[in-house]
Formats: C-alpha cells, sequence, structure tokens
C-alpha cells in the first residue's frame, strides 16, 4: 500500500515539476513564468524527499525558494517586461536556444548512459541513503573532509561575486546626512535642552 | 478484503486526518482569540476597557467579526491579476497553517516528527513572503505594491539573523539537532534562554520583524501606505491574510519558545506539574506569554523609520548572530561539552 501512495505522490509531483517547467517558458506574463518557476523548484524539492534526501530538499526550499526566486521576483515586477517585449527575440535567439538545449540534452543522455559506453564504471549511484549514518551528517562529512578545498574555494567564488556587486553599485554621495545612533544616544540633558528665565516683555535675546 | 481495505487505507487516513484536525482547531480558536487579547491588551495598555458589548467581557467579538466578514461583498480591483489575486490570500493561511506540523506539543506528540524539524520550519516560514508579494503585485495598485516590497526585503533580511541564530541552537543541541523534540529534550535542566540569553532577545525581536508585527509594521503602515499589501482585499480574502498573520504570531511564539523556552518542558520538578498531560498546558502557557509580548511591544514601541529597520536587521543582529555562531561552536569544541 505505501508503495502505491509513494509511487502516485512521485508522479505527482514529476508531472507537477515538468508542467510548471514547460509554463515558465511558454507563459505570457514575466511575472507568471517566476511563479512556475518557484512551482517547479518545490515540486522538484518534493521529489527530493520522495528519495530519502530531506536535507537537500530543505536548503532546495530555503535557499532557492525563500531567497533566490524571491530576488527573481522583485526584479521581474519592477522590469514591468511587457507581452511584446518578452517574445522580440525568439526570432533572433531561437536557433541558439534550440541548440543550447539540444547540446544539454545530449549531456544529459550521456551522463545517465555513460555506463552503457563504459562498463568499467561503476553505476551511477541513485540511493542517497547512506548506510549507517543520516543523510545530514553523510554531506557533511564529503563535504568537510573528501572535498573540503572545493567547498572552501566554491565559497570563495561566491565572496569575490559579492564584492565585485558592491563595488559595481557602491557610490559615495556629498551631501547625505547620516543617522549616528550612538551619536543620539550620547547627548546629554545638558547638551539638549537649556533652562531659561524669560522675563515678559522681553525675548530670550 | 473491503474490511482489508478499511483497516490498512482508510483508518490510517482518518486518523492522520483527525490528529490534524487535533492540532489545527486549537490553532484557529487561538488565532481568533489572539485577535481579541490584541484589543483588550492595547486597551488596558491605553486605559481603555475594550471590546465589552458581545457577549460577557466581549468573548462572543471574534465570532461577531468572522460572521460580519463572511457576509461582507468579494471585491476585485480593476486590472487585477484574477488568480494570483485570489491564491495569494489562501497560500499565506495554507502556509502559516502547514508550519504547525512539526510543532512538539508533548514528548510523544507531533502531527509530524520528522528529522530536519527545524529545516522544515524554517523552509515554510521562509515561503510566507510570496503570499505577500503576490497580493501586492496581483492588487495592480500603488500602495499594495510598495507593501509588497518592503515587507519581502524585511522578511529576506531578518531570515538570515534567524537562521544563524537556528544553527547555534542546533549546535548546541548536537547530533540530531534539527529534529525539534531533540532541541527540547536538550533543554532538560537549562532552557536554551539562559546560556544564549542575547541570542534569545535577537531572535523575538526578528520574529517581531518577520511577522511584520509593531514596531517593524512597516509594510502596513497605515499613514503612509493605507493598509499596505491587503489594501485592496475584502470579505474572507481579507480574513484569510488575517487569519495567516495572527497564525503566524502563534507558530513564532511557539518557534521561540521551543527553541529557548524548553517547549513542553515544566518548568517546576514535582507534584504533578512534571506530568505528561500538563505538557500540553506548559506549551500553550509559554506561547501564550511570548504571544501577549508581542502586543505588549505594539502597544508600547513607536514604528521604525525603514532605514533604521535595516540597519537593526544587517549591521546589528546578523554580525551579533555570527559571533555567537562562532563564540557557541568555540565553546562547544574547546571545553569538549
Amino acid at each position: 500500500m505505501a508503495e502505491i501512495i509513494t509511487g502516485l505522490a512521485f508522479y505527482l509531483f514529476a508531472a507537477a515539476t515538468i508542467a510548471s517547467a514547460l509554463m515558465v517558458v511558454t507563459s505570457r506574463n514575466a511575472v507568471h513564468s517566476v511563479l512556475f518557476l518557484i512551482l517547479a523548484f518545490f515540486s522538484a524539492s518534493a521529489l527530493f524527499v520522495l528519495r530519502g534526501a530531506e536535507f537537500v530538499a530543505m536548503i532546495l526550499v530555503i535557499v532557492y525558494v525563500g531567497a533566490v526566486a524571491v530576488l527573481f521576483l522583485f526584479v521581474v515586477m519592477m522590469l514591468h517586461v511587457g507581452e511584446n517585449r518578452l517574445f522580440q527575440g525568439v526570432k533572433r535567439f531561437g536557433v541558439v536556444g534550440v541548440l543550447v538545449g539540444l547540446a544539454v540534452l545530449a549531456e544529459l543522455v550521456l551522463v545517465v548512459t555513460t555506463r552503457a559506453f563504459r562498463p568499467e564504471n561503476p553505476a551511477p549511484a541513485t540511493n542517497p541513503q547512506p548506510e549507517g549514518v543520516n543523510v545530514t551528517e553523510a554531506l557533511g562529512q564529503i563535504l568537510y573532509t573528501d572535498y573540503f578545498l572545493l567547498f572552501q574555494m566554491s565559497g570563495l567564488v561566491l565572496l569575490v561575486a559579492m564584492i565585485g556587486a558592491i563595488t559595481l553599485t557602491l557610490r559615495s554621495r556629498d551631501g547625505v546626512k547620516r543617522q549616528s545612533i550612538p551619536q543620539q544616544i550620547e547627548r546629554s540633558r545638558q547638551e539638549a535642552v537649556a533652562l531659561r528665565k524669560v522675563e515678559s516683555g522681553k525675548g530670550i535675546g | 478484503m473491503i474490511m482489508d481495505l478499511l483497516l490498512n487505507t482508510v483508518w490510517p487516513a482518518v486518523k492522520i486526518l483527525l490528529t490534524i484536525l487535533v492540532v489545527v482547531v486549537p490553532v484557529i480558536l487561538g488565532v481568533a482569540y489572539m485577535t481579541l487579547a490584541e484589543r483588550k491588551v492595547i486597551a488596558a495598555a491605553q486605559f481603555r476597557h475594550g471590546p465589552n458589548v458581545v457577549g460577557p467581557f466581549g468573548v462572543l467579538q471574534p465570532w461577531a467579526d468572522a460572521l460580519k466578514l463572511m457576509f461582507k461583498e468579494v471585491i476585485l480591483p480593476a486590472g487585477a491579476n484574477k488568480v494570483v489575486f485570489f491564491l495569494a490570500p489562501m497560500l499565506t493561511f495554507a502556509l502559516a497553517m502547514l508550519a504547525w506540523a512539526v510543532i512538539p506539543i508533548t514528548e510523544n506528540f507531533a502531527i509530524a516528527d520528522i528529522n530536519l524539524g527545524l529545516l522544515y520550519l524554517f523552509a515554510i516560514s521562509s515561503l510566507g513572503v510570496y503570499g505577500i508579494i503576490m497580493s501586492g503585485w496581483a492588487s495592480n495598485s500603488k500602495y499594495p505594491f510598495l507593501g509588497a516590497l518592503r515587507s519581502a526585503a524585511q522578511m529576506v533580511s531578518y531570515e538570515v539573523s534567524m537562521g544563524l541564530i537556528i544553527i547555534t541552537v542546533v549546535i548546541t543541541v548536537g547530533a540530531g539537532g534539527f529534529n525539534l523534540g531533540n532541541i527540547v529534550e536538550a533543554q532538560k535542566g537549562l532552557w536554551f534562554a539562559i546560556p544564549h540569553f542575547p541570542m534569545f532577545v535577537v531572535f523575538f525581536i526578528s520574529a517581531l520583524a518577520e511577522t511584520n508585527r509593531a514596531p517593524f509594521d512597516l509594510p502596513e503602515g497605515e499613514s503612509e501606505l493605507v493598509a499596505g499589501y491587503f489594501l485592496e482585499y475584502s470579505s474572507m480574502q481579507f480574513a484569510l491574510f488575517f487569519l495567516g498573520e495572527y497564525a503566524n504570531i502563534l507558530l513564532m511564539s511557539a518557534m521561540t519558545v521551543v527553541l529557548f523556552l524548553g517547549g513542553y518542558l515544566s518548568p517546576f520538578g514535582f507534584w504533578f506539574l512534571d506530568d505528561v498531560w500538563m505538557q500540553p498546558i506548559w506549551f500553550v502557557l509559554k506561547t501564550s506569554l511570548i504571544a501577549f509580548v508581542f502586543l505588549w511591544v505594539r502597544a508600547t514601541v513607536p514604528r521604525y523609520r525603514y532605514d533604521q529597520l535595516m540597519r537593526l536587521g544587517w549591521k546589528v543582529f546578523l554580525p551579533l548572530s555570527l559571533f555567537w555562531v562562532v563564540l557557541t561552536a568555540g565553546v562547544i569544541v574547546g571545553f569538549g561539552l
């Protein structure tokens, strides 16, 4: 019984992933495209859960859906991409797009069928559940021991990208008044308030 | 055959549904009375009576409000994106309910006692921003759009330091630290609010920002944006937003309780106060206490300016929580705890 339910859930989420991925490229409204992209991410993470890779699934939702796609949505909403603009380049870049798609498809097929060409290669690991340890632990062990250097380097790449983005957008403007909270808090009563006895008919003077 | 099918398929499904009802019905009731509590607490802070006409002490006020909202007309603004417009409040409400699945209410009851419960909670609460952005965009109106942008930026900013605080707690618990039940069990004897007191405060303030509550309620700042992202909504759509928002407040309170105040654990270890059947009561009491602080803050603190809000999130909370992660890890490794 449990297998039937898991199977049904798999086909449901797989169909949702493919359908929403198709809607991303065919949708006439750019914001709808992004929303379908989010749905695709979400159903993909559900597939991960079904396969037992909970950690990857949660990270996918937190990082891609919770942060990256939000920024995406921001940009697309602000751009106001109209329908005409969206399909402007189809004729010019259509051929290139199809070629890139074919290349990616070929790569995917190759990755899946490598064993057919070179039978001595190990079978692709499909089971994310390693013996003895849970998924999170196994991931940590691989990332922080075997691939420590690569992991650190990918972090460094992100850092460089971040610094690049900041230097590109940072500009110093003159005449901007900034709030300094320590300065505000430091102000004492003596500096801020002065008690004067004002006689009637004369000003403070 | 049919008996078998009933026993193996239908009964488990019914059981799951009943378990969900056991959690969701009290949550919705809690949300209803949270609205009343809010009005009563603010009234008390301002030396007023608050609602006191409908029923004794106004206890039937939430029902009156719900009935009134149900019979209002549904208004669709001109030029609104129909599907997204109606989807947004449903999404907000559904997500606010969904997150309750992993909250442990006694030591052997949570709807889903999963390994990565804390990550699940974090993932669901980070999805909450979509209801707001979608409503703001689909309304095709300036104020909701501005409110949605503000809210999204705010939630993304404060999520960062919340994530770091969650990491601190997980490090402290050690192996199995993403399971909420384990987190609560690890607090036997010493609630995390004591060793991690600064993070407890930072987490609570981040929770205020995450739920768009005063003093961080800029997304709905009525003096500038009329009502923010749900300005164009009426009737049950508005009610769903409202329920979702208050369910989120309760959820954040529950999360604070689970992470820092020992969840369902009893503060006293004697007499019947330590029994298992008292655990839900302790849990509800602690959650109500934190929820009360939410209301208290709203009645007391003036609203932040937007740049101050961003400064607090990125320049104060983020470095502080990052420092605390390093400190906690250092202490645990250094002293071999």
